[in-house]
């Protein structure tokens, strides 16, 4: 089976820091990898390549099989990688529908920017992932952590993403947000998804993923079956950057 | 917004159910005042159709400037040089007017290609300077209030060297005509005018209504929407009404009548009707404001003034962004040389000197704050309306020149600390 992507031997440094030094990750459709490590440790930089946010100096990134380039956050896009940013990238001043569809507006015939549809589309995606969302007419800013963080997974979901990357999708969130979250990505699962998930949180990463990579100073310590090894081990890779 | 108002009673209510910005109604609420106050002040003379006139033609060019502005600063930049590139659009215009068409190319003075082709050069030259800007903050990333300092003391210059410092002028006839009193449209023209504004206005608002009622959204009540429509149909009649009530004055008919060789007849009286700078002036704010709300470039625009991260990453292309912004601030630039160079019939070497200041205070008082993302085209109107009725209900008032400018500078400051207040209390701003 090929996997779904395949990043290989990718190295980028940032004015003679090595960020990330030659590492190499894959995921195969209807899989969760989880990335862990310190901050610091390169996890959030390396999907960065993926999603791009940044360009590697050298490496490979192949999808289904097929080398690919990734200059900017539109390749990315068109190869169906949808990211959920640490950050959430959105513009608070805009509303939930604005920001939904940032960059791919729905236009009328006309070529105008068909605000009404997008507003339904969104109410109807949000009636799936957030049923108690009610706030499509005021600037994200309005939003509470959580509403906030489902507009900016709403955004991940409704393009027909076939590889998610998510950037510590529960940082922000309540236990019962939470809960939530590992629901959706079950469900994405099912639906044959690939998602990389980056976290702090090692109980997440155990319970959410199927495989984690480990990294440390720009460095790929190991990749292990999540049955495989016990917190402890994953513990020690994390703080040694060895397999015990 | 307006979820976070506290306020039960029936002003706010209404306001709700008509769904009107109260932060418009305040700004509103300011101006209708200043007029007010300069009509009692000035013995009935302010609110009077020919001041009326005068204020909107005196308004037209910094108006038409600010609303260009209000993007450049919901991108978090500032452009310091509008003035000097408007002097340097308009000294373009003139050369064109009174020295390729006339003397280089021997086409006759007020030939019908000449006034086309000077806005035509003005134009280019205007949306080029302005790209210039906008590559240079764009694309090497120098900050634009240094890229527009520096191009502040550059184009003005510019402008002095291509005209070696002097005035040039009479301008072309047909380019008079965008000057304000000498180009009107009359009475009958503006009664025309007026009536198709309001039927397209009234066709939007429903067509609006009914595609959000397809979509089974929630609209305000029929009965708020009927109210909505008089007001604005209410609006734009009385604003036609008014400059048509300016009659123009008995020795200017005669001089008009002489000149086809009639006698004026007895007792017969002319409105001046719509200014056609004023028509320029709302054709831009209509096209601004579309292009604000309804197009993908509006959009990232005030995506990337909320959130340039977030804008990168969402694949948008903000440096090749800023250098529309300020490629189509300076169009707008060169529009507005257009309508100041007419109006004072030449070209002098101080056009525009200081413009950069009433047309950042226009977008500014208007509710655009400089940390990005917020900004309204009618609110810079509102804005540079403000300003000119400021400035010139003073001078009428007999107000001396220092006091003018002590007063607007200091109502600039007081607008934005109440803009500041209103934002923290309506929970905008934390």
């Amino acid at each position: 089976m090929t996997p779904l992507v395949e990043m290989r031997d990718i190295a980028l440094s940032f004015g003679g820091v090595k960020a990330i030094d030659h590492v190499s990750v894959d995921l195969y459709p209807g899989e969760v990898v989880g990335l862990l490590g310190h901050n610091g440790a390169g996890k959030s930089t390396l999907v960065k390549c993926l999603s791009g946010a940044y360009r590697m100096d050298s490496g490979q990134i192949l999808i289904d099989g097929q080398p690919v380039t990734i200059n900017n956050p539109r390749d990315a896009r068109a190869h169906n990688i949808e990211t959920i940013y640490q950050t959430l990238a959105l513009a608070d001043n805009l509303d939930a529908a604005s920001n939904l569809f940032l960059g791919r507006e729905l236009v009328s015939p006309s070529g105008f920017v068909d605000d009404d549809r997008m507003e339904a589309e969104t109410r109807r995606i949000m009636a799936r992932l957030n049923p108690n969302f009610r706030k499509f007419n005021v600037p994200v800013s309005a939003l509470s952590g959580g509403q906030r963080q489902s507009v900016a997974i709403a955004r991940a979901v409704y393009f027909n993403a076939k590889i998610l990357i998510m950037d510590e999708p529960t940082a922000a969130l309540g236990p019962h947000e939470t809960r939530m979250v590992g629901e959706l990505i079950a469900e994405l699962k099912r639906q044959n998804l690939g998602i990389f998930l980056i976290s702090h949180d090692i109980h997440d990463v155990m319970d959410l993923c199927d495989r984690v990579s480990v990294m440390k100073n720009g460095k790929l310590v190991g990749t292990e079956r999540v049955g495989d090894v016990t917190e402890d081990e994953i513990l020690g890779m994390i703080i040694l950057g060895k397999k015990s | 917004m307006t979820d976070t108002t506290s306020g039960d009673s029936s002003k706010t209510s209404l306001a709700r159910a008509l769904q009107l910005d109260t932060r418009l109604l305040g700004m509103i609420g300011a101006f209708v005042a200043i007029c007010l106050v300069f009509h009692l002040l000035t013995g009935q003379r302010f609110l009077t159709p020919r001041n009326i006139f005068n204020l909107t033609i005196q308004t037209a060019s910094v108006a038409i400037m600010a609303t260009g502005m209000v993007f450049v600063i919901v991108t978090r930049h500032i452009d310091l040089s509008v003035g000097s590139l408007l002097a340097v659009c308009s000294a373009v215009m003139a050369l064109v007017q009174v020295w390729v068409m006339p003397q280089l190319l021997g086409l006759g003075i007020g030939h019908p290609v000449t006034a086309p082709l000077a806005i035509l050069a003005g134009l280019v030259v205007g949306t080029a300077i302005g790209a210039f800007n906008g590559w240079l903050v764009g694309y090497l990333s120098i900050p634009a209030f240094i890229v527009t300092l520096g191009g502040l003391l550059v184009w003005r210059n510019v402008a002095w060297y291509l005209t070696s410092g002097q005035t040039l002028g009479p301008l072309d006839p047909n380019f008079q005509l965008f000057g304000g009193i000498n180009g009107t449209i009359g009475v009958a023209a503006s009664w025309v005018v007026g009536a198709l504004a309001v039927a397209a206005s009234l066709w939007f608002m429903w067509s609006a209504r009914q595609k959000k009622a397809g979509h089974g959204f929630t609209v305000k009540p029929l009965w708020a929407e009927a109210v909505m429509m008089g007001i604005v149909a209410a609006l734009i009649l009385g604003f036609v009404a008014i400059l048509n009530a300016y009659q123009v004055p008995v020795a200017r008919l005669e001089r008009i009548f002489a000149a086809r060789g009639d006698t004026l007849p007895e007792g017969y009286t002319e409105g001046y009707g719509l200014p056609i700078s004023v028509l320029v002036l709302i054709a831009i704010v209509v096209a601004m404001t579309v292009v604000a709300r309804r197009t993908r470039f509006g959009r990232y625009v005030f995506a990337t003034g909320g959130n340039p991260e977030a804008a990168a990453l969402s694949g948008i292309n903000t440096r090749l962004l800023t250098v529309k912004i300020f490629a189509l601030m300076g169009a707008l630039c060169a529009l507005s040389a257009v309508v100041a160079s007419a109006r004072a019939a030449n070209h002098a070497n101080d056009i525009g000197t200081l413009d950069e200041l009433r047309v950042i205070a226009a977008a500014v008082i208007g509710g655009t704050a400089l940390s990005g993302g917020v900004g309204t085209i009618y609110g810079a109107i509102l804005g540079a309306l403000i300003m000119q009725s400021l400035q010139s209900g003073m001078a009428m008032v007999g107000v001396e020149s220092p006091f003018q400018n002590i007063v607007v500078g200091s109502v600039l400051v007081l607008a934005v600390f109440i803009d500041i207040l209103y934002r923290k209390r309506s929970g905008a701003l934390k």
